[in-house]
């Protein structure tokens, strides 16, 4: 059972917004449910997608492949994402970047070895006034204006919630 | 104080909700147009106003509605575009955030004036809490009856949806905006056909911009004569402008079209000034896709007059000494950034951002990315200037979409206001103002 029952609802609520046979303008919105259940989308995850929306698979992986929200491999539980582009350099967010992976003790792309963070950069989130600035998954919550400082208590509250 | 059309009414506690928005005013237009005028009535006020999309491109409003295939029996749509992935550029969100109901009630006017019965809000998925605050809103809006069947008791009805993105910048060009919409990859579409013919599901369609959207219900409200007495010639009403990089007081702007870029930059109504009393060295002034401009060309035309903040001045001198209003992302780089470090950044991105379709952009920005790195980390040739500035021609004008020339723009004016810099680089690697950060492995992808 990849979808509890009240998921599989919202699904079917979510393909009403589209005119009749338009079904598979559900699956952006529908991927980003799955990953939100799972954390990531396996091809297991995909195949059902596929089936729920009656599609075929290829339909599903060719989409998820394209855009970079989707993690089509394990992925630690929280994804820091931050933003790697011109207007957040200006204001420091290479130094901060450096900051992050010698606090995670990783590098871009990596997950720590007890599985809490993955660390990813990502191009403009359109917060380049209040740069430099991350998200973190699955509520994607903006975290502005970072300093090292307030990263490392972002990591320390982390750590205690987990 | 100059005029606010969009954020008059930006900080009034509780804003967000359908109540407040109301007891400000909110729903006048919808009541207004539905109640009062026919659709071709709205359109006829839009195209007086002279309101020129705000997304980048600036294209008349009015004449972009008028387009719209009337005769065929097919349904027709509504597609707010509301993607902000240009760097530099943070308007939309923060008009969504703030002032939902405002994108909600020019929603409801625009469908309204187009015909369409049913509209999606295409949002970028990174900006999952703003989806949310939509959501709640256009509830609200169903509650009151300002959404769904026979609204206000008209004969006019409506469906209103928000669609997720998925992170991918090409989806704010409207026809790979439209694949998206579809579930599919975001690929532009040839053109023509253009989206008022073949959009949504192949039926008309038009797509505007969350804050051209935004404008139509004032314009409703007051008349498009009272907006085209806003601003100066052909750039008619405000503009939102995010502003960023090293000045005082980063953030989002109205502007009455017409102000000075001087008293922009300067003015402590605007953004104060340079941090840390540095010097300006360059602005890009319309998202980072338009062309970078030297302090002095940003302040002053070649022809040696002040510089406006109107889609006609910013452009005047056109690619040789000129730029362009853009999206109003406006970006400043004080006398410690590096232009060829920036430049990188951007190539990179642009690099990272292309849907592949076409080969001059799959491969061209790929190419100005690399060179740029070893130009950026002192492995550059003399010679790696020029190829540049070849390869940008080379991509110029050759794409089905327009992120060809979003790429190769800034990589021609940086090298145009800029040579010597670049030169520098090539010459004397350890000259670049932001060498100490290199760190090759961190930011490579
Ligand atoms: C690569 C690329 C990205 C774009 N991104 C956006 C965007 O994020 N938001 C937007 O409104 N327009 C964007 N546009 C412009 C749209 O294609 C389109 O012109 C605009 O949505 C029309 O709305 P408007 O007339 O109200 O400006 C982009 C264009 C290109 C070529």
């Amino acid at each position: 059972m990849f979808f509890s029952e009240s998921r599989i609802k919202e699904i079917e609520e979510i393909k009403k917004r589209y005119p009749e046979g338009r079904h598979k303008s559900a699956l952006l919105p529908v991927l980003h449910l799955a990953q939100a259940d799972h954390s990531w989308l396996s091809v297991d995850l995909m195949d059902e997608v596929a089936r729920l929306l009656k599609l075929e698979p290829i339909e599903v992986y060719e989409v998820a492949s394209f855009y970079t929200m989707f993690h089509l491999k394990p992925v630690g539980k929280y994804v820091i994402e931050v933003c790697r582009t011109g207007p957040c350099c200006n204001v420091g967010a290479e130094e901060l970047i450096h900051h992050m992976e010698d606090k995670l003790g990783i590098r871009i792309g990596e997950t720590t070895s007890d599985g809490l963070f993955t660390l990813k950069t990502v191009e403009c989130l359109a917060a380049c006034g209040t740069g430099p600035v991350l998200q973190i998954g699955p509520e994607y919550h903006y975290h502005e204006n970072l300093t090292p400082e307030k990263f490392d208590q972002l990591i320390s509250e982390l750590r205690a919630k987990a | 104080m100059g005029k606010k059309i969009l954020l008059e009414h930006v900080d009034v506690p509780g804003i967000q909700t359908l109540e407040v928005y109301r007891k400000m005013g909110g729903y006048q237009a919808v009541e207004k147009a539905l109640k009062s005028m026919n659709p071709d009535e709205v359109v006829e006020e839009v195209k007086k106003s002279g309101l020129r999309g705000r997304g980048g491109a600036g294209f008349p409003t009015g004449m972009k509605w008028s387009f719209l295939d009337k005769k065929s029996d097919k349904p027709r749509y509504l597609v707010c575009n509301a993607d902000e992935s240009e760097p530099g550029t943070f308007k939309d969100r923060y008009l969504m955030q703030r002032i939902p109901h405002m994108l909600i009630e020019g929603m409801i006017c625009s469908s309204f004036a187009l015909g369409a019965r049913t509209s999606y809000i295409y949002v970028r998925g990174e900006m999952m809490y703003v989806i949310r605050i939509l959501e709640k809103a256009i509830a609200e809006a169903y509650a009151a009856g300002l959404l769904g069947k026979n609204i206000l008791g008209s004969d006019y009805s409506l469906d209103l949806y928000v669609q997720p993105g998925g992170g991918a910048y090409i989806c704010g060009e409207e026809t790979a905006l439209l694949e998206s919409l579809e579930g599919k990859r975001g690929n532009p579409r040839n053109k023509p056909p253009f989206p008022a013919v073949w959009g949504l599901y192949g039926c008309p369609t038009v797509v505007n911009n969350v804050e051209t959207i935004a404008d139509v219900p004032w314009i409703i409200n007051h008349g498009g004569d009272a907006y085209a007495a806003i601003g100066i010639g052909k750039s008619t009403g405000t503009k939102l402008i995010s502003a960023c990089g090293n000045i005082k007081k980063p953030g989002v702007y109205e502007i009455e079209l017409g102000v000075p870029v001087e008293e922009f930059i300067y003015s402590d109504e605007y953004c104060g000034g340079i941090t840390e009393g540095r010097k300006l060295k360059a602005v890009v002034a319309g998202g980072s896709s338009v062309p970078i401009l030297p302090a002095d060309l940003i302040l002053t035309t070649a022809n040696n007059e002040k510089r406006l903040m109107t889609y006609e001045s910013l452009s005047d001198g056109g690619f040789v000494s000129g730029t362009m209003l853009g999206s109003g992302g406006f970006i400043v780089f004080d006398d410690r950034q590096c232009i060829v470090r920036n430049l990188w950044n951007f190539s990179r991105f642009y690099h990272h951002e292309s849907c592949g379709q076409c080969s001059p952009c799959r491969e061209g920005t790929g190419w100005m990315e690399k060179v740029l790195h070893r130009i950026e980390h002192g492995h550059g040739k003399m010679s790696d200037i020029d190829l540049l500035v070849d390869v940008a021609k080379k991509i110029e004008g050759k794409t089905i979409c327009p992120l060809g020339e979003a790429a190769a723009w800034p990589v021609a004016s940086a090298i145009r206001h800029f040579r010597a810099e670049f030169e520098e680089h090539v010459r004397n690697p350890d000259s670049c103002l932001k060498k100490h950060l290199h760190r090759e492995a961190a930011l490579a992808h």
